[in-house]
């Protein structure tokens, strides 16, 4: 067999046969930034980020979608490079409401943009996603330097009239992650580029319908893969910056395919779901309800004390007199009618644990296997 | 399931039969999708036109109730025209003979006449399947919750085996597991006939075992009843005390009016939930319990693999895990349980009595969960059964069935079958999702989905409100004319007590599973 190898700033790397650039460098850690390319997807090169330099060659080249060759010499860091993602850099923010005092310092400006900010931070004048947007992040890796005080007119409103997610169109960059995540990972086909004729923003439906129109089933695969503030989420925007919250992975309550959710939480209290990108099984993945179905625990109509019910209507009770009541009249009629006058139904969504403690409090304490759960359901 | 999700993407062939996936288990229906998309067939077979035939090569729509019939006429085709893995047929499987006959029943003709699926496309049918290998196949409850339920389950099981299509990657039988954690409360025994770990209450080895490592004396031999049992013996007085635990039984099970009429002559419930339900209406005590993200934990999802909950947040008021609440109950019986975190149940008390989970700790489960059977603490989990044909119990067994009709059919005064399930947006009775901000927004209310033809005949408009009846109840609902739904069927779901399909659903049992026939039933339709 033989090896492929290719040089990416000055180290050899193997690879095989079909991988791009990208997927050399990504495998060896070595870092080149995209703005479109997403995991699993054939790459589209629409944001023009990936740009690598091969030495001895003019022109430079999208490393998410050009082939590893054998013996290739590739630079990822060389001025040519970094200068002309600068110049991408600059060309995204200017082209949209990218208003999020980040970049060098310009004078005046950048210390009046400041405050004007931080003034403004519960309104729409600072992008949601400030912290969290990998756009800014580069610009400010690159110190890109921009112009901030014409920032172009918003030519499509925000689209607010679904429950779940809002499209801020003025801050859409056209990388066509969402498109791809709809359409090759989601597969729910309802979003897509826009054709000549229509209008220029990522488009719902056939005819350029809202979300709630088209064949959106709110997974919110698209709102997790977009880079910049594009596309938010209702529940937490504003609620959280990045730095504030802890991350905690954990398993999805509702049906048996048991996708891994990112909770994002802020002192104690779960504000976001993600899907953990290499989980297994789900792999970033999650629907409607792994998503947005998490603030059912913050309901005040949570039970919040035990209750024992007497002439019909429930009172409080603690739980030293609720569970000896239990016992009382478990042990009662244990004892008159035998062990198997008690029945138990177990909790098919609860943990494991539980389900253990519950069929061992029926065998090993009251001697009954009458203990069973909605196990065909 | 015997295979793994991971699996889906690379399949070549995907038979979907009697599972909803895109409503149900969205996620894994992504899989199936990207499948196609990178050139893998798919067959549907489903008397639902859902939205996953708008990516499958072959849609057989079956009439409700009828898959056995459906499958032992391909299994006819495949053994007469010699299309089946005889290799793995003669090496790894009994029982042949057995069902060579019982499907000699069913010739393309006689298959069709039932299934409602053209002899042409039973044949193709077959030919198909056995031109492609392997194949996966997965269900859902369109399978089980029947009351041929176990027999639909080994029709599918029979095929895969004459298919050879069992014991290898990107084959199998694979039940998606309708709630989170239904594999797992298994695992636990939380079954009337086993320990943990599938360790049968009437063997004596086992109950030693448990006896010992439990610290007690005389664990009871003789299996126990099942929810359906349990339910009657609330009416006669068998059952006195009955502890419901997280389960809206009033809403879930089927013909509200009968399991209504069975909580209220319970003498004495305990209820232990997140909230009031209808289930609780009916309690004497009820216990507030801790929250999914209110406790570590584990679940484990229809591909065995048991994977971490995490504590997030604190639970309100008083409220405390479950597993604390049943310890609390020991020890007023005079048992200190040892235990006192869940990690210490699993770690040292579940995994060390169930072999097939002994591999599993949880230190090695911090990232992605392991499947099991996971023996040994090196053991890297168990992607898919049966490796190379090679059964838990030496050869797979060929089980025949013969079909049987549903137990209620249509008729003249209830002339349409009922069929139902899930929806997408809410999950079961919606006491979580139901609170949900948005949620409820996407789905506000149960419809009667119906087919354009009923419609047209009934002369009924797109979000009317119509009367559905059935023998045991009748529901006022909104009606959804849909070209999902074919002619003869209303298809409804169970999210909300008004307009709840088991006001309606007939409680006919499985006799070996007592899984009710939630899939089938008569009824009639009316304008208001
Ligand atoms: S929420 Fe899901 S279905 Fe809707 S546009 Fe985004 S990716 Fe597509
Ligand atoms: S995110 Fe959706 S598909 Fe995944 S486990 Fe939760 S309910 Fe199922």
């Amino acid at each position: 067999m033989n090896t492929n190898t290719l040089v990416l700033n000055n180290i050899e790397y193997i690879f095989e046969d079909g991988q791009t650039i990208l997927d050399v460098a990504r495998q060896n850690r070595v870092q080149i930034p995209t703005l479109c390319y997403l995991d699993g997807v054939e790459a589209t090169g629409g944001c023009n980020i990936c740009v690598v330099e091969l030495k001895g060659e003019k022109d430079l080249v999208r490393a998410c979608c050009t082939k590893a060759e054998n013996g290739m010499n590739v630079l990822t860091q060389s001025p040519v490079v970094v200068d002309a993602r600068k110049k991408q850099l600059k060309a995204l923010l200017e082209s949209g409401n990218h208003n999020c005092s980040i970049g060098s310092s310009q004078g005046d400006s950048w210390t009046a943009f400041q405050m004007d900010s931080i003034r403004t931070e519960q309104t729409d004048a600072l992008c949601p996603r400030w912290g969290d947007c990998e756009l800014q992040n580069l610009a400010y890796e690159y110190q890109v330097q921009w112009n901030r005080d014409n920032l172009p007119e918003t030519k499509f409103p925000k689209e607010t009239v679904n429950p779940l997610i809002i499209r801020d169109f003025s801050r859409c960059i056209m990388c066509g992650r969402c498109v791809a995540a709809c359409n090759d990972i989601q597969v729910n086909r309802a979003i897509r580029m826009p054709e000549p004729s229509d209008s220029q923003h990522v488009i719902a439906g056939k005819k350029d319908v809202a979300l709630k129109d088209s064949d959106c089933v709110f997974c919110g695969e698209c709102v997790q893969a977009c880079p910049v503030g594009a596309l938010l989420e209702k529940k937490s925007q504003y609620v959280c910056r990045p730095w504030e919250v802890e991350k905690i992975r954990t398993t999805c309550p509702y049906c048996g395919v048991g996708c891994q959710q990112q909770l994002h939480v802020k002192d104690g209290k779960i504000l976001k779901v993600t899907g953990v990108e290499e989980g297994s099984p789900n792999k970033g993945r999650l629907c409607v309800k792994g998503r947005f179905g998490f603030d059912f625990i913050y309901s005040q109509e949570r039970l919040t004390t035990p209750l024992i019910k007497e002439n019909g209507v429930f009172r409080e009770a603690s739980w030293d007199e609720a569970l000896d009541l239990v016992a009382d009249k478990f042990k009662t009629i244990i004892a008159e009618s035998g062990p198997d006058a008690l029945a138990g139904v177990s909790c098919a969504r609860s943990i494991n644990e539980d389900s253990y403690q519950m069929q061992k409090l029926f065998r090993a304490v009251f001697k009954t296997n009458n203990i069973d759960h909605c196990a065909r359901t | 399931m015997t295979n793994s999700f991971a699996e889906f993407t690379d399949a070549r062939l995907i038979v979907v039969i009697g599972s909803n996936m895109t409503h149900a288990h969205p996620v894994a229906a992504t899989f199936v999708k990207n499948a196609v998309q990178k050139g893998a067939s798919l067959v549907v077979i489903d008397p639902r036109k859902h939205e996953l035939v708008d990516f499958a090569k072959m849609h057989l729509q079956l009439n409700v109730g009828s898959d056995i019939a459906l499958l032992n006429g391909i299994m006819h085709v495949l053994i007469k025209e010699n299309l089946y893995d005889k290799e793995f047929v003669e090496n790894k499987c009994t029982g042949f003979e057995a069902l060579e006959k019982v499907v000699a029943q069913y010739p393309p003709q006689e298959a069709a006449r039932i299934s409602g699926v053209s002899e042409k496309m039973i044949i193709e049918t077959a030919r198909f399947l056995s031109s492609i290998k392997p194949a996966m196949v997965c269900y859902t409850l369109g399978i089980t919750e029947h009351t041929c339920g176990k027999n639909n389950v080994m029709s599918v099981a029979n095929l895969q085996m004459l298919l050879g299509n069992l014991g290898m990657k990107y084959g199998g039988v694979n039940p998606l597991r309708g709630q989170n954690n239904v594999q797992g409360a298994c695992d636990m025994g939380a079954l009337p006939n086993v320990f943990p770990g599938y360790q049968k209450v009437d063997d004596p080895n086992a109950r030693k075992k448990f006896e010992t490592a439990w610290q007690v004396e005389n664990l009871p031999d003789k299996p126990g009843l099942m929810i359906p049992e349990m339910m009657h013996g609330l009416t006669d007085g068998k059952v006195r005390g009955f502890y419901i635990f997280g389960e809206n039984l009033a809403n879930t099970e089927p013909d509200m009016n009968k399991v209504a009429k069975e909580l209220a002559s319970a003498e004495f419930i305990v209820c232990q939930d997140l909230f009031l339900t209808e289930t609780t209406h009916f309690a004497h005590v009820v216990l507030p319990a801790a929250a999914w993200s209110e406790n570590d934990g584990t679940f484990t999802s229809s591909e065995r693999r048991v994977s971490r909950v995490r504590t997030a947040s604190q639970p309100p008021g008083q409220a405390r895990p479950n597993w604390w609440i049943f310890k609390e109950i020991a020890r007023r019986f005079g048992q200190e349980w040892t235990s006192s975190s869940a990690k210490d149940i699993w770690d040292n008390e579940f995994s060390v009595l169930a072999p097939a989970f002994g591999g599993i700790k949880y230190d090695r489960i911090e990232n992605d969960g392991l499947q099991w059977p996971c023996p040994t603490l090196d053991h890297a989990g168990t992607p898919f059964l049966h490796r190379d044909g090679n059964f838990t119990h030496g050869k797979g067994i060929f089980m025949p069935a013969i079909w049987t009709p549903p137990a209620e059919v249509p008729d003249a005064s209830y002339p349409y079958v009922l069929s139902t399930g899930r929806r997408l947006y809410h999950y079961h009775t919606r006491t979580q999702t139901g609170r949900c901000e948005g949620l409820n927004d996407l789905l506000g209310e149960e419809t009667a989905d119906i087919s354009i033809e009923d419609a047209t005949v009934l002369g009924i408009e797109q979000g009317e409100k119509i009367r559905v009846k059935s023998r045991r109840g009748e529901v006022c609902v909104t009606a959804k004319i849909t070209p999902q739904v074919p002619k003869g069927m209303v298809w409804m779901a169970f999210h909300f007590t008004e307009g709840n399909s088991n006001w309606l659903t007939n409680s006919a049992l499985d006799p070996f599973t007592m899984t009710a026939e939630y899939k089938a039933c008569a009824v009639a339709v009316e304008k208001i």
